[in-house]
């Protein structure tokens, strides 16, 4: 019981930690909250949809919506975020809602209101059993490929040239621009990051439901602002912490909580931010010391 | 003549002459569609004059209004239903509310004044909170507010449609309230506490240096803002008399948003304008829609094209005009102004 517990909340905080870590990316650097964020998931999910008839196997089709949704999230930065940047948050919040707005009133006018099944290989969603747990086999995946993009992206992040600067960027962005680190380029790397990030985690999470329909951003797109503002808005540590953190919360929810006090279960994780952001602004992990927007 | 030396004067005498306008062209139009459509255009009115009080004068974006707007529409609607209905559509209703049934423009106030409660309950700690904090924060009130009413289904009826309200508002009546709330607006604006948060809005520290209490102004506006929303959320439940928590939500926060924007948040005039050029705008992509699906015999579903053309000319406007059409100066100072140079 207490393993499966475990294993249920591991599966699903690796997701939520991904979702997260791709917000909190884009936030750390610009200080700006991408509201279009969420699209991304429905990028992924009706890229797969559309190539369904294809003949190439599953993985490439996955690969290519993934691409989708990187490409996608840096038209995020060229249409919604750049030409506003300089002027003020309020701005730059509208413009990525009405972004987001777009793209689902597209896939609403060009595809279709009523959800659509999104094809997944079989192997996916049958059961394994080890130390008298059951589980299907995407939520190990999930944990497996979740651990390794987390491996791969602190390792870009502490090595590379560009993580470097990223990181700068982070801490202080007009300093980083003084020290001649190019604004416009870490930027997109930030937005493209973010989307590889969304993408992956998208798949994994139309593994699971296995439709698409146009407002299959928002859930997505809610667990990722629960988890930054749980963990901290500016730290990538706090953001994958706060991931687990509200994986933990809601499946304990889901295992205590009776069916009509179920319903509420938003209710009180949404309570949860408000206070969060009252007592510790800066969620349970702060970030680099300065905050200050550019 | 005080009241003519009065600053709110011009503009308040320009929008009553605009609003007397759009009550004759309705008048003589005498179209049923079409009053359902100004009826509309004042309730919206109300509604984003409303957010204008708060998001204009202290500077903060707030997705919370629309919650505010079914807590109005929910709570006026359960007040005037009919006895009789309430058996009907609210099986599980609590004892001490079944045998209500108020004048509907009775509980239409009640109701924005029980809004304005629940947003001084709920908001007094969130003033505090500056940018994407202030704005997440917003985004979650509407999500607690959202799930609130789609789960209490005893007096809500749940996910379902809430119907069986009286149909009570007119386009008199709905003329009537937003007169109101562009007077209270402009006499808010230009009052010592509009002065002071708009100080904060432009340099909170320099305002705060001064003496302004940035915490208990803004909550003030946002419980004036509230109460308005409320007011707009029970005119809207007793003029379409059946909706559903659906109604409430993103969409219509981001239609909302856009008349602001497209408007201008500083000025009152640009959220009138907003509303008026937004509506427009949207009935004629609704009629090109509906030309459309009838005339070439299209077999598929044609809808979300409003909300494209609406989310791009939101980002065009953004990008070349990011404080909206009217800025900072209010049409009637303009109009006074140019009057005094011909003289």
């Amino acid at each position: 019981m207490i393993l499966q517990f475990i294993v249920d909340v591991l599966s699903l905080g690796s997701l939520y930690a991904l979702f997260a870590l791709g917000l909190v990316l884009v936030y750390g650097i610009l200080k700006l909250v991408n509201f279009a964020y969420g699209e991304l998931v429905l990028v992924i999910g009706y890229s797969i949809f559309l190539l369904k008839g294809s003949p190439f196997p599953w993985f490439f089709m996955a690969s290519i919506a993934i691409l989708m949704s990187i490409f996608i999230s840096i038209c995020t930065d060229y249409f919604a975020f750049r030409p506003v940047r300089e002027k003020s948050v309020t701005a730059v919040l509208i413009t990525s809602f009405a972004f987001a707005t777009l793209l689902q009133n597209a896939a609403l006018l060009f595809i279709s209101p009523k959800p659509k099944n999104v094809p997944m290989p079989s192997f996916l969603s049958d059961s394994v059993q080890f130390l008298g747990v059951i589980t299907p086999v995407r939520n190990i995946i999930s944990i497996f490929v979740t651990f390794v993009c987390l491996i791969i992206f602190y390792q870009f992040m502490k090595r590379s040239i560009l993580g470097l600067a990223m990181r700068a960027a982070a801490t202080n962005f007009n300093m980083a621009r003084m020290l001649g680190i190019p604004a416009n380029l870490v930027i997109t790397t930030a937005f493209a990051m973010s989307g590889l990030l969304a993408g992956i985690a998208g798949t994994l999470w139309m593994s699971k439901i296995a439709n698409v329909f146009p407002g299959v951003g928002l859930e997505p797109l809610l667990i990722a602002f629960i988890a930054t503002v749980i963990g901290g808005m500016r730290s990538v540590h706090g953001a994958v912490l706060g991931g687990f953190i509200l994986a933990f919360v809601d499946m304990s929810f889901n295992y205590i909580l009776p069916q009509d006090i179920l319903k509420f279960r938003d209710v009180f994780t949404f309570s949860i931010v408000i206070l969060i952001l009252l007592i510790r602004p800066e969620g349970l992990i702060k970030g680099p010391a300065t905050g200050v927007r550019t | 003549m005080n009241i003519l030396k009065n600053e709110n004067f011009s503009n308040i005498l320009f929008f009553l002459l605009v609003f007397i306008f759009i009550y004759f062209i309705n008048f003589f139009a005498g179209s049923s569609i079409f009053e359902r459509i100004i009826i509309n255009l004042f309730i919206y009115i109300i509604l984003v004059v409303g957010l204008q009080v708060f998001m204009g004068n202290s500077g903060i974006l707030s997705f919370a209004h629309i919650g505010f707007m079914s807590i109005g529409a929910y709570s006026s609607g359960l007040l005037s239903m009919p006895i009789q209905m309430k058996g009907f559509v609210l099986r599980d209703l609590y004892p001490f509310l079944e045998n209500i049934a108020f004048d509907p423009i009775l509980s239409i106030c009640i109701g924005g004044i029980f809004t304005a409660i629940i947003a001084a309950i709920l908001t007094l700690p969130l003033m505090r909170l500056n940018d994407a904090a202030a704005v997440i924060s917003s985004f979650a009130l509407l999500m607690v507010i959202h799930s609130i009413v789609v789960g209490w289904s005893a007096v809500t009826n749940g996910p379902r449609t809430f119907f069986g309200l009286p149909k009570a508002t007119t386009l008199e009546i709905a003329i009537l309230f937003s007169f109101l709330t562009v007077v209270f607006a402009f006499i808010f604006k230009n009052s010592k506490f509009g002065l002071l948060l708009r100080a904060s809005r432009d340099n909170d520290i320099a305002a705060a240096s001064i003496g302004a209490n940035i915490v208990y102004l803004r909550w003030f506006a946002i419980i004036a803002s509230a109460f308005l929303a409320g007011i707009a959320g029970g005119l809207w439940g007793h003029f379409i008399t059946s909706f559903s928590p659906k109604s409430f939500y993103l969409r219509e926060t981001f239609l909302v948003i856009s008349m602001i924007v497209i408007g201008g948040s500083f000025t009152v005039t640009g959220a009138i304008f907003g509303v008026i050029l937004v509506t427009t705008g949207y009935e004629l992509l609704r009629w090109i829609e509906k030309v459309i699906k009838f005339n070439d015999s299209i077999t598929f579903e044609f809808i979300g094209l409003t909300e494209i053309v609406l989310s791009i000319t939101m980002i065009i406007f953004l990008i070349t005009k990011p404080k909206g059409l009217f800025p900072f100066k209010e049409i009637g100072d303009t109009i006074s102004k140019i009057i005094k140079k011909k003289k």
